[in-house]
């Protein structure tokens, strides 16, 4: 399983994680490319069925970006999509996905490194998990 | 009507063109469902660039457009109106973000191209599925918010009060000036610095559409561009301003006279715990120390009841019993102008400062070299007038190990000024600058170098590595650059160019104000070229060093061009606010309550002959967290919608 590349989707709120993935853009910093970001306006707006989308069509992993705690644009979204996060990843695991697959990070417009960091972590990880069970199903 | 999707990919010269193969994505855009037409071009935003995509909505009756190229925080604006000019609507309009998610942070050409065509197809799976929105409008308070009192913050005030609007100077010392208020002379035409800002200030106190508010902090900012609401702390002076004539009598009685480090004269002299920062302070009203006053830390001072400052007051001003105030201020826009701190010399331990008293920094020079300073203006060191004089560029600038890799860009001017100043106050002294790079692009400073030569101040070229007490003299020791090899020189007085660093405050600012910071730790603009005052956040703009080392004139600069930008808001009286918010569809809503409760803004209510739920779309700051909330998705955001997402995720994987 050496070649394998995990695909991961990122689902990131538009004030600090994008921004935070635009300026390690601009600081040049270089990460592996198996991420594909989808912009949000918050965390909070992220609905769990993206996420279970996401996972049952194959991706290998979900990342899920926010502004830091007391951060979020909106006050509290961040907390929304906390505790959201939690409750879907017990759902996760009854219907057999694997919730380690989910990240949720704080990551604010100034930490363009941490986002490269992030992205570069999580592909190690998945790439040592092997990839998402369900990609084979799809194919199937 | 059907979707007609055209698609551009963008260069962004080789930008993007070098990492991805662009008419490879072209190809692949033009198999995709409803997309008409697709192309590439060098600069997508340029004017022929737009010129393209005009030309095809009309040729291909394109009803939306996809733009593959940099970040939508960038150009997604520049597009949108593009797309409106020829009647598309300006939210049928989706980015691809191949440039800052792509291109700048991929060097393997075949997956940067396959994945920009995975992010070109969901932008245009999603695009299919956007529904036409109105732009809505905010009216804009009439009025701003400065933070920060220094030669930047009272000349942006300046200007927007004097085209008629309202501002708020908040300022947490207790006057206004900032650090210009220290300086001596201004480089290159050798001004009295003190007089230029006195006149400033005196501008902008008097100005009648200014409020200036000192000893003041902000404690809170709630709202958004036009609607800001800020609740600024005041403490007390324990001076009554409407009494204080600024006499002095109070601090000549004081119990703490000569004993407290002024840090207007950089601790070089000492004052009282009342006293007023300086002569041209602004406003003119003593102002107590809490600090360090006896009768505030101890409630007693002197041998009677009353202190001593109290019992010398001819006017009765001094007033224990002022309590802080909370200030409740809105206003449209904000400047912000907070300004720098000096690097802290101590980290280079090396050169002696804080062990060797005639080791000094810049600011505290400036301070001897000033009429209003502790000497009067005469270059005194150790009650001696020194002989020989050496200064060094770039302490904390440029210097990794201090975690300072940037240029301070001002030191070498300044420094070529201070050894003017020695040359003119002391001509016998002998005056050597070691340095790394002489950078005068200051206007004028190229040739203000020449004349610092020209006066017999010796350049060399090289770093200091140490420098040691003999005898009564230091010496200075260095590896000489151009000689390639070590050399010591003697020297009564020795001056480091301190750097500028962020101010400590930067943080709570960037978190009250929820802005970035560059790498270096200053406040960072939207742009670096095209945006250079603005922020991300609308309506909230950079004025000053908070943003990165300037000099005066570039303060003023920029200072009055976030003036002008602030005052485009201003003037118009409403700015455009994003048309995405959120909407119930009535058929499937059920009235359960789950979406008002998940809403932080209050932009919901029941409606209860309906008994459907409502949007008030003022207050919705479209965040979609009642989307989420609901359990029958008939609340969306619009633009943001489940169907638009999933699309882009099904696209992606
Ligand atoms: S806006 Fe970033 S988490 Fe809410």
């Amino acid at each position: 399983m050496n070649d394998f590349e995990p695909k991961i989707i990122a689902f990131v709120c538009n004030w600090c994680t994008y921004a935070g993935a635009d300026l390690a853009g601009t600081s040049r910093i270089q990460y592996p490319p198996n991420v594909r970001i989808v912009r949000l306006m918050c965390s909070g707006g992220i609905d769990p069925i993206y996420v279970l989308k996401a996972l049952l069509q194959g991706a290998d992993g979900v990342l899920i970006g926010g502004c830091h705690p007391g951060d979020c644009h909106y006050q509290s979204g961040n907390f929304k999509a906390r505790r959201r996060v939690a409750i879907l990843k017990k759902s996760l695991e009854r219907l057999g996905l694997d919730p380690d697959r989910v990240w949720l990070r704080w990551i604010s417009a100034s930490e363009g490194q941490l986002f490269a960091d992030t992205v570069t972590e999580f592909v190690k990880f998945l790439k040592e998990k092997g990839p998402n069970p369900f990609k084979t199903l799809q194919a199937l | 009507m059907p979707a007609r999707i055209g698609v551009y990919i963008c260069h962004c010269g080789i930008n993007i063109a070098a990492t991805v193969d662009v008419e490879e994505v072209v190809r692949f855009a033009q198999t995709l469902p409803n997309v008409v037409v697709a192309r590439h071009y060098t600069y997508m935003c340029s004017d022929p660039g737009q010129a393209l995509i005009k030309q095809d909505i009309e040729e291909y009756k394109l009803n939306r457009v996809v733009v593959a190229s940099c970040s939508p925080r960038m150009h997604e604006p520049t597009f949108r109106s593009v797309v409106a000019e020829k009647g598309v609507n300006p939210y049928q309009f989706e980015m691809a973000n191949i440039r800052e998610q792509n291109s700048w942070v991929h060097s393997d050409v075949q997956a940067a191209t396959q994945k920009a065509k995975e992010l070109v197809a969901a932008a245009v799976a999603k695009v299919a599925l956007l529904e036409p929105l109105e732009e809505r409008e905010v009216e804009i308070t009439p009025a701003a918010l400065v933070i920060g009192g220094g030669i930047a913050g009272l000349t942006a005030a300046l200007d927007i009060a004097e085209a008629g609007y309202k501002v708020y100077l908040v300022e947490k010392e207790p006057t206004v000036g900032g650090r210009m208020a220290q300086l001596s002379r201004t480089f290159p035409a050798m001004e009295d610095a003190r007089h230029l800002l006195a006149e400033r200030i005196k501008q902008a106190s008097s100005h009648p559409n200014i409020e200036i508010l000192t000893s003041s902090t902000l404690r809170e900012i709630e709202g958004y561009i036009g609607n800001f609401k800020a609740t600024i702390l005041r403490r007390p002076r324990y001076v009554r301003a409407d009494r204080c004539t600024a006499c002095g009598k109070c601090a000549e009685a004081c119990v703490l006279a000569g004993q407290i480090p002024d840090e207007f004269n950089a601790g070089l002299s000492r004052r009282s715990a009342i006293y007023l920062p300086f002569a041209e302070a602004y406003p003119p009203v003593y102002t107590v120390d809490p600090q360090n006053c006896l009768y505030l830390k101890e409630g007693k001072c002197g041998e009677g009841d009353t202190p001593p400052c109290v019992a010398a007051c001819p006017e009765g001003a001094i007033d224990f019993s002022q309590k802080e105030e909370e200030l409740e201020r809105k206003f449209g826009v904000i400047i912000v102008a907070t300004g720098f701190d000096l690097f802290d010399a101590r980290l280079k331990p090396e050169l002696g400062y804080g062990r060797y008293p005639n080791v000094i920094t810049a600011l505290e020079f400036e301070r001897l070299a000033s009429p209003d300073g502790p000497t009067g203006g005469e270059i005194i060191v150790n009650g001696k007038k020194p002989q020989s004089v050496v200064f060094i560029h770039c302490v904390g600038s440029r210097d990794k190990t201090v975690g300072n890799p940037y240029c301070s860009r001002i030191c070498c001017m300044f420094t070529a000024k201070q050894a003017l100043l020695v040359k003119e106050k002391l001509p016998e002294a002998k005056v050597t600058v070691f340095y790394m790079d002489v950078r005068s692009f200051t206007k004028g400073g190229e040739e203000f170098y020449d004349r610092a030569r020209g006066e017999g101040v010796l350049y060399r070229r090289g770093s200091v590595s140490e420098i040691y007490r003999k005898g009564d003299k230091l010496i200075v020791r260095a590896d000489d650059t151009l000689l390639g090899r070590p050399v010591e020189v003697e020297a009564d007085l020795v001056v480091l160019a301190t750097g500028l660093v962020p101010r400590k405050e930067t943080e709570d600012v960037a978190l009250l104000l929820k802005l970035a910071r560059s790498a270096d730790g200053f406040l960072a603009e939207a742009h670096p070229k095209l945006r250079p005052v603005d922020t991300a956040s609308d309506g909230i703009f950079l004025a000053g060093t908070c943003q990165g080392p300037k000099d005066i004139a570039d303060s003023v600069a920029q200072a009055r061009a976030a003036a002008s930008s602030a005052l485009m808001y201003l003037i118009q009286g409403k700015a455009k606010v994003e048309a995405v918010t959120s909407k119930v569809d009535p058929e499937i809503c059920s009235g359960c309550g789950l979406c008002e409760a998940a809403c932080a803004f209050g932009a919901l209510k029941l409606d209860p002959k309906r008994k459907v739920m409502t949007v008030n779309a003022v207050l919705c700051k479209g965040c979609g967290a009642c989307a989420v909330a609901c359990p029958s998705k008939a609340i969306q955001l619009s633009h943001f919608t489940p169907a638009q997402t999933m699309v882009m995720v099904e696209a992606l994987v």
